[in-house]
């Protein structure tokens, strides 16, 4: 019995809470680019940086106030400079369409074009955030790191494997969960939710029935701004920060909107957490699990490891291939909000 | 090949700016920016062939230009004997029964009716398969990097000139591309975008961790070259002949010998290096001239006005009779295969083979800005495009340091803006690069030198 809690914690610690915590990232990175693939029909490259400058911004703040000795206590003063960090990412996602995205969706341009222009955003944003920061890694996560210590768990509950609990995986589980719970909310309920559904389902028909494109477009640049800042500030939190790792992010994002089925902010979710998943899963070595599982005399003698996780990243777009082969639409028939 | 004024405009633009650079900064830094931009030119045919002819997009730029440089290294680099006695045979096995597992996925997929035995019977023949082969292969890939892991550790190539390479390349990526375009492009072309980047993302992550193939992130170097060593032309008489003679009025105006031996040196060192840039832009120019030559054949034939109809309305082409999945099919390969040419030459002129190096935002977007830039259905617009931003890409710098020097001239000099900005200057780059897209996209759509459409 105890060598069976004693493998379910193993998974705990290795499988289960990183992969909530990276799926709870990337759901969020997906689904902000999910709703401006939905409303402004397009694939949005520079969404990888939006949530590196979200992130930045953030990180100045976390520094302008640790420099005034504000803080949370246990808690990251990040946290306090997240609200900030919004606003401006807002603020960026607004004139990106001002300035860029709007001539085209007034031109009724094809997503290709759109695609690229986000292309050009993209290097402009990057080229921004690299004059800023450079290139270096950041680590600004401060406040009381872990809430469980491997070795604390192991005296209190006198087992053989450590579970250890980052402070900021369980921040970012808590504020996911309250974030698309207020998303999913605001979709359904609201009589603005309401209109962007009918927008993005058939934009004609929405026009005639009296809403308000512009309006529109402004909430969904409020909530992908809000969504794109907050997942990239996890992310910072949760790993570090490095100007060119959001560009990477990126891939794994998209693959998660697509996965899920790109429009649909359910699927967005949940691809997010499949890819997160698979990831972590396919290049585990499941050595130590199968130890306490099987009888010694069948103990596995090599790593039992699928893949070396040199390849994780490859497989979130092997899983992404193998959907748009099986399942084009993806596992929730996205297209509509 | 008839250029109008327009064009020629361009073209000799495009030469002072070189000229100019020679002048200022060293025929030497001339020379490196005209090698770079003449293979730039090329993957920007490459891509241009596939997006402005066919409309079929292809942002797996990246993984092409990898297969190419890995071409290279397979072709040119002497054999490791050693590796091979100790891995070949269990490789061998592998690739056999690699072989033979595609031949019963095969012919299940032919026999088993049923659609759901199918996938069943299938999954399950190629996860035991799998796992066969995979026990051969990690023996024999662990044996092959522990011999001398220290310069070998691979299996090495074919020990051929580095010049075959480059057909070779164009095999490789062209092979890759088929198998990705098998795959992918029946799909939207946004979703095709996300795909062919991925797949290009796994393309370069194989050529990283596979070590037992092309040495992973330990990188190889020391490959040959098409053309002579700049130590072996300082010794050589001729050499030292030809650069007399071309600075004969110079070194006649000196009286003392040993004054003149020392410039003669000094000139021989350099002309050394510049002769060796020289030959590699030769070579580069008639590549690029051969497929220059051809695709604008291709443009204008039968077969390039069908891919003009096929890109304008797909609806109506296929109703002509047009196959269209082939076609594209066939101009994605094509245009990977080009880029491919162009990765085994990036990687002749570097002398080195570093996986690690691939990097989406330089191999893949920068290739499209070009593309975008020069003008897409035009292959004189799509070199110039190279030939521009590459241009761009690294002059930026020293201007940018010159723009900051000048704005931060009343500030302090070890201010920490001023600091902070000089030390931010490489980054500009990406400014300047996603400006000029934004720029063209919205006011030059078709970009500086537009496609020509002929009526006839």
């Amino acid at each position: 019995m105890i060598d069976f809690i004693n493998s379910i914690v193993v998974l705990l610690n290795f499988v289960i809470i990183p992969g909530l915590s990276y799926g709870s990232q990337l759901a969020l990175g997906a689904l902000g680019v999910t709703f401006v693939y939905a409303v402004l029909r397009f694939a949005n490259f520079a969404h990888g940086e939006l949530m590196s400058f979200g992130a930045m911004i953030t990180i100045l703040f976390t520094w302008f106030f640790q420099s005034q000795n504000i803080g949370l206590g246990i808690l990251p003063t990040a946290l306090i400079a997240l609200p900030f960090g919004i606003l401006a990412t807002i603020v960026l996602g607004l004139l990106s369409d001002k300035f860029v995205f709007k001539y085209y969706r007034k031109q009724k341009s094809v997503p290709v074009v759109l695609a690229m222009v986000s292309i050009g955003v993209m290097f402009v944003v990057n080229a921004i955030i690299r004059i800023v920061l450079g290139t270096e890694t950041i680590k600004f996560s401060d406040g009381q790191k872990f809430i469980v210590k491997a070795k604390q768990f192991k005296s209190i509950t006198g087992l053989n494997e450590g579970l250890a609990l980052k402070s900021s995986q369980v921040i970012t589980i808590l504020i996911t969960i309250l974030l698309l719970t207020f998303t999913f909310w605001f979709l359904q309920k609201t009589k603005t939710g309401k209109s962007m559904r009918a927008f993005s389902d058939n934009e004609d028909l929405a026009l005639l029935s009296g809403i308000n494109p512009d309006r529109v477009v402004f909430i969904t640049w409020l909530i992908v701004g809000t969504l794109a800042c907050v997942a990239g500030t996890l992310y910072g939190l949760d790993k570090s920060y490095k100007p060119i790792i959001y560009l990477n992010l990126v891939l794994p994002v998209f693959a998660s909107a697509i996965v899920g089925g790109i429009g649909s902010p359910f699927g967005a979710v949940v691809g997010g957490y499949v890819i997160a998943f698979s990831e972590i899963m396919v290049t585990y070595a499941y050595k130590k699990f199968f130890k306490y599982l099987l009888p010694e005399s069948l103990e596995p003698s090599s790593l039992v490891q699928l893949l070396s996780t040199d390849y994780k990243f490859a497989v979130s777009f092997t899983i992404l291939v193998i959907v748009l082969l099986i399942r084009p639409s993806g596992i929730f028939r996205g297209k509509v909000l | 090949m008839r250029f109008d004024k327009y064009e020629w405009t361009a073209i000799s633009i495009m030469v002072s700016l070189f000229i100019l650079v020679g002048f200022i900064q060293g025929w030497s830094v001339s020379l490196v920016i005209l090698n770079m931009c003449i293979i730039s030119a090329i993957m920007t045919m490459g891509v241009n062939i596939s997006w402005g002819y066919a409309g079929v997009i292809n942002f797996g730029v990246m993984g092409f230009l990898a297969m190419g440089g890995l071409a290279a290294v397979l072709v040119s680099y002497p054999p490791i004997k050693e590796a091979w006695q100790v891995g070949g045979s269990g490789l061998g096995i592998s690739f056999i029964l690699l072989i033979v597992l595609v031949i019963a996925v095969f012919f299940i997929t032919k026999l088993v009716e049923k659609k759901s035995h199918k996938y069943w019977l299938n999954s399950l023949v190629i996860l035991f398969g799998l796992i066969i082969i995979r026990y051969f292969f990690l023996n024999a890939t662990a044996k092959i990097e522990e011999v001398d892991p220290a310069l070998a550790g691979f299996l090495g190539g074919a020990n051929l000139p580095i010049i075959f390479s480059w057909v070779v390349g164009g095999f490789f990526a062209g092979g890759v591309a088929f198998v990705i375009g098998k795959v992918a492009l029946g799909l939207r072309s946004d979703y095709l975008a996300i795909v062919t980047l991925g797949i290009s993302e796994i393309v370069v992550s194989v050529l990283k961790h596979e070590e037992w193939l092309s040495r992973g992130v330990k990188n190889v170097i020391g490959l040959k070259r098409p053309v002579p060593y700049e130590i072996n032309l300082q010794n050589a008489e001729w050499f030292i002949n030809m650069v007399t003679w071309f600075n004969s009025s110079k070194l006649n105006n000196i009286i003392d010998p040993d004054t003149k031996q020392e410039v003669l040196n000094n000139l021989i060192i350099d002309g050394s290096g510049i002769f060796v840039k020289l030959n590699y832009a030769l070579l580069f120019f008639i590549v690029m001239i051969v497929i220059y030559y051809f695709a604008n054949k291709a443009q204008i034939s039968p077969w390039g006005r069908m891919m003009r109809a096929i890109r304008d309305n797909e609806v109506s082409a296929n109703a002509m009779g047009k196959d269209i999945v082939k076609q594209h099919l066939i101009i994605f390969v094509i245009g990977a295969a080009i880029v491919g040419v162009a990765g085994a030459m990036l990687v002749t002129l570097d002398g080195l083979f570093t996986p690690s190096g691939y990097r989406p935002l330089r191999f893949t977007f920068i290739i499209w800005i070009m593309v975008i830039v020069g003008g897409s259905g035009n292959n004189l617009g799509a070199i110039f495009g190279g030939f521009v931003i590459w241009f761009a890409w690294i002059e930026v710098a020293p201007l940018t340091t010159f723009l900051i020097e000048i704005f931060t001239s009343g500030m302090d000099p070890q201010n920490a803006i001023r600091l902070h900005l000089l030390d931010s200057v490489p980054y500009f780059r990406y400014l300047l690069m996603g400006m000029v897209l934004l720029l063209i996209l919205r006011y030059r759509p078709k970009g500086i030198i537009p496609e020509k459409v002929r009526h006839s």
